[in-house]
């Protein structure tokens, strides 16, 4: 019959091989070989183990698996484990029959940063899922090395202004060159129903977070001349950027929701505590940005709705 | 044997009354018991059933299944392996639906019910869909990917009689919205109506019109597209609905359309399910609060919401029997979960930030307790945090010892118990032993192969297990195959089960659906040697850039009728027993 398998039960049928004894094969049979356990993410040439490009022949009678931990950086033994915790995810790994420790090849992840970042698929949460939330999972390792923006760093270098340190002083990560994880936040102008995403660790500054604003939504605004924040920043620099619909010309100005759940003007912060207080950016229309001073922390008082 | 034989030929059950008595008999698992008591049994089942239940789109041919089945009007088919989700399955690897459809075209011309999850349908799909079946009914699309608005715009068309439509976090890649403008001008059934997983802006204008001629719709989930002033103007024509899922929270209401607002979702007095809350915040969450009464499921898992919000809205839900939240809420917003829904029986908890680049905390042990502690009924649990004890988990379970689903993710792989350091073995043997109806077990945390001890010593009634990061030894593994009799489904990433464990389970994997094992120590010899003595499976290796001649680093082992699958991609590479 062949319903066997459709069952939700088996067994229907006789299996031959369970009534013959069979022996595993000697272990010498089988090359135990040592594979990388990165899954399909998108990790630099240097952080592949060598032995797994060798094909697993010098690792006879050994077995190790190779895990996220490995690229974690900070990995030590159960025993050792106390000593290396921190803040950022300390792993201890598994004692295994080769009891290794890792080699000095493997790359050290940033303190305070989590290497789960650069194992595909883990947490495992849903990619749609991810897409509403605040980060992006689509590629949780991205293949830029990102490198700091010189052009950035050289012209802000002039500026006496302390808010244009922040673009020199970017993530550890990024100093060490690093793959860069990305960091979605959602972005919605007035009027437009669906919001886009945008990717901050993809800046390093305000200056090319505007500029890409500017493309995403208003590719045909012209250069005005009155200042924003920014554009008061960049003025000072003394040279003109096109900074265009957030330059106070047009009808909008670009803000953003912080952790407390305050709508604030974007520029007024150092980039770094920027990033780390965002939760997301909305264009509005200047009109209705009325009661966002500069630098302050009230309320939007352009809301016309109070809580009952 | 001969006269047993003789006594059955003359006392013959009628097969006109068995296939009466087998047409009430609902269930794909009752109706396969049925069919193996004997040939005439098995006639009069496969001519009476008319829904079909196929778990693994691979372990049978649509072939087999037309020969066997002559009337079938609801199909459930299920596709990739489920970590295909979190992108460990590469594009294009498989479970296509058409050549089911171009089948179910030619031999069930009167199917109804079409529902699938995790398979890849195209618009040419839709398309041969949407023209094939006249009295086709019902499209249920989950973890789905493949078509865009053009095989959408197919189904709107020319569907008829559709009564549901229901798009459930598929994937789709830049899908317009001008589909849903394809329904025609008399086409009233829609019963069900859900596109909250999709990236598009549809017309409001020929939703409005469309919710307006369905008066049986009872279920409406839109997209973020919908504001709130639009949602009430939906929510005005059809009170009734029992399940609704909004659009975005982000508009500014004037006091005048706040109050329409308000009072349009207080009508809404049916309501059981309610989703979506998009950038809910304090200020326009109390819009809701009216419908609540009746609610039961609560899925608050796109709204970011904090301890304070949520322990304000809790309480105008006091028939809460689900409820899914983001770890926002934190453990205070758990406490008051404990605290107003007594009768809460799931809880999914997720994580805003999982790949902690914020350093956020999230949840610990702490939120858990308190639930445990307010709602003895849980039976399921899925919770995401970075932190956990073995105590907590030991005491969670004594104060809700029905759980059936038992997922628990610490985030940080190998992560130990955070007050004693040690392994979260104690808190997995808790589980296992003291919810004795487990069905579902996703452990995480650091494990050594005692966990795997535990779990086959107790968990008899475990089908489903899921391991990550975990074990010591082959021994670990081996313990489920050996301990577990119901165990369907294995999935196993990122641990050192080698060969060995894998050749010890050679008696188990044509008793399950599927087992996964990936980034573990597997070779391909291995693999070939499983395959040899097992003609029955498919043993799929996966290459990918971390395979070489002898890594075997994505396994997919899965029992099939159909043999080695026809549509492989030149990745997919089915080992027989050629060559050992």
């Amino acid at each position: 019959m062949q319903t066997g398998l459709l069952n939700g039960g088996g067994g229907l049928f006789t299996m031959s091989s369970s009534e013959e004894s069979y022996s595993y094969p000697d272990e010498s049979l089988l090359e135990l070989g040592l594979g990388l356990s990165l899954g399909g993410g998108k990790t630099k040439a240097k952080t592949k183990h060598p032995a797994a490009a060798g094909g697993g022949g010098s690792w006879d009678h050994y077995a190790r698996i190779l895990t996220a931990k490995d690229f974690a950086g900070v990995v030590s033994d159960k025993t050792s484990s106390s000593s290396s915790s921190s803040s950022s995810s300390s792993i201890t790994k598994v004692n295994t029959s080769g009891g290794t420790k890792r080699t000095a090849e493997s790359p050290c992840s940033p303190p305070g940063r989590s290497a789960i970042s650069q194992v595909v698929g883990w947490p495992p949460v849903r990619t749609y899922r991810m897409n509403t939330l605040s980060n992006n999972a689509k590629s949780p390792v991205t293949e830029q090395l990102f490198s700091i923006d010189d052009k950035c760093k050289s012209k802000n270098a002039d500026t006496p202004s302390p808010n244009h340190g922040s673009c020199t002083n970017t993530n550890i990560s990024k100093e060490k060159g690093f793959a860069k994880t990305s960091l979605f936040v959602k972005v919605n102008i007035d009027g437009v129903a669906i919001g886009r995403k945008v990717d901050l660790n993809a800046h390093t500054c305000y200056k090319t977070l505007s500029r890409a604003l500017d493309d995403m939504f208003m590719p045909s605004a012209s250069v005005g001349a009155r200042g924003s924040n920014m554009e008061r920043q960049v003025s000072v620099a003394g040279k003109r950027q096109p900074v265009k619909f957030l330059d106070g010309s047009s009808d909008f100005v670009l803000t953003y929701e912080d952790k407390d759940g305050d709508w604030m003007l974007v520029g007024d912060v150092p980039w770094e505590i920027f990033l780390n207080s965002v939760r997301r950016l909305r264009i509005m229309r200047t009109t209705d940005a009325k009661g966002l001073a500069p630098g302050s922390q009230e309320r939007n008082r352009g809301r016309p709705i109070t809580p009952l | 044997m001969d006269q047993d034989h003789k006594k059955l030929k003359e006392s013959p059950f009628p097969c006109e009354g068995l296939e009466k008595v087998l047409s009430f008999i609902d269930s794909h698992k009752d109706r396969s018991s049925a069919s193996l008591v004997c040939k005439d049994w098995y006639d009069a089942e496969r001519w009476t059933r008319s829904k079909l239940f196929i778990g693994n789109c691979y372990s049978v041919s649509p072939e087999i299944v037309a020969r066997r089945f002559p009337k079938i009007k609801s199909v459930r088919l299920k596709g990739k392996p489920r970590f295909s989700d979190f992108n460990l399955l590469p594009q294009d690897w498989g479970a296509n639906v058409h050549a089911w459809l171009v089948m179910f075209a030619k031999v069930y011309p009167s199917l109804e019910e079409l529902r699938l999850k995790r398979m890849t349908v195209s618009d040419e799909s839709l398309d041969l869909l949407a023209r094939s079946f006249p009295g086709f009914k019902a499209l249920s699309l989950s973890s789905c990917d493949g078509f865009t608005d053009e095989g959408l715009k197919a189904i709107a068309t020319h569907c008829r009689t559709l009564t549901e439509l229901d798009i459930a976090d598929s994937v789709t890649v830049d899908i317009g919205g001008g589909w849903l403008s394809c329904f025609p001008e008399g086409f009233a059934s829609l019963e069900i109506l859900n596109f909250a997983s999709l990236q598009c802006e549809v017309s409001f204008d020929a939703l409005e019109r469309l919710v307006s001629r369905c008066r049986a719709l009872r279920v409406l989930k839109v997209n973020e597209s919908i504001n709130l002033e639009q949602l009430q103007r939906l929510l005005v024509q059809v009170p009734h609905l029992t399940g609704l899922g909004t659009g975005s929270f982000m508009q500014e209401l004037t006091p005048r359309q706040y109050e329409g607002v308000q009072s349009a979702f207080s009508n809404c007095k049916n309501l059981q399910v309610l989703s979506g809350l998009w950038d809910a915040t304090s200020l326009y969450l109390p819009l809701v609060y009216g419908a609540c009464a009746s609610l039961t499921f609560l899925n608050l898992s796109e709204a970011d919401l904090r301890s304070g919000e949520l322990a304000k809205f809790l309480p105008h839900c006091t028939s809460l029997r689900r409820l899914w939240v983001i770890d926002t809420v934190g453990d205070k917003g758990l406490e008051a979960v404990g605290l107003s829904c007594p009768l809460l029986e799931e809880l999914r908890v997720f994580p805003i930030d999982p790949y902690d680049l914020d350093n956020r905390q999230g949840v610990t042990e702490v939120g858990f307790l308190a639930v445990s502690r307010g709602c003895p009924n849980l039976n399921y649990v899925l919770y995401f945090c970075r932190k956990m004890t073995n105590d907590a988990v030991a005491t969670i379970v004594q104060n809700c010892p029905d759980f059936t689903h038992f997922r628990l993710c610490i985030m940080n792989p190998g992560e130990p118990d955070h007050l004693t350091n040690e392994p979260m073995d104690e808190a997995f043997g808790a589980v296992s032993k003291t919810c004795t109806k487990l069905r579902r077990l996703s452990v995480s945390g650091l494990l050594t192969d005692m966990a795997f001890e535990y779990i086959g010593k107790f968990a008899k009634n475990l089908e489903t297990l899921s391991v990550a990061f975990a074990g010591s030894s082959d021994r670990g593994m081996q313990c489920v195959l050996e301990g577990c009799p119901k165990l369907r489904k294995l999935e196993i990433r990122d641990c050192l089960f080698g060969n060995a464990a894998l050749l010890s389970g050679l008696d188990k994997y044509e008793t399950m659906r599927s087992l996964w094992m990936s980034a573990c120590n597997l070779t391909i010899k291995g693999c070939r040697l499983l395959a040899k003595e097992m003609p029955r499976l498919n043993v799929e290796v996966i290459q990918d850039e971390w395979s070489d001649e002898t890594h075997a680093n994505k396994v997919y082992v899965y029992r099939s009728l159909a043999g080695p699958r026809q549509d492989a991609p030149p990745f997919v590479l089915t080992l027989g027993g050629e060559d050992i």
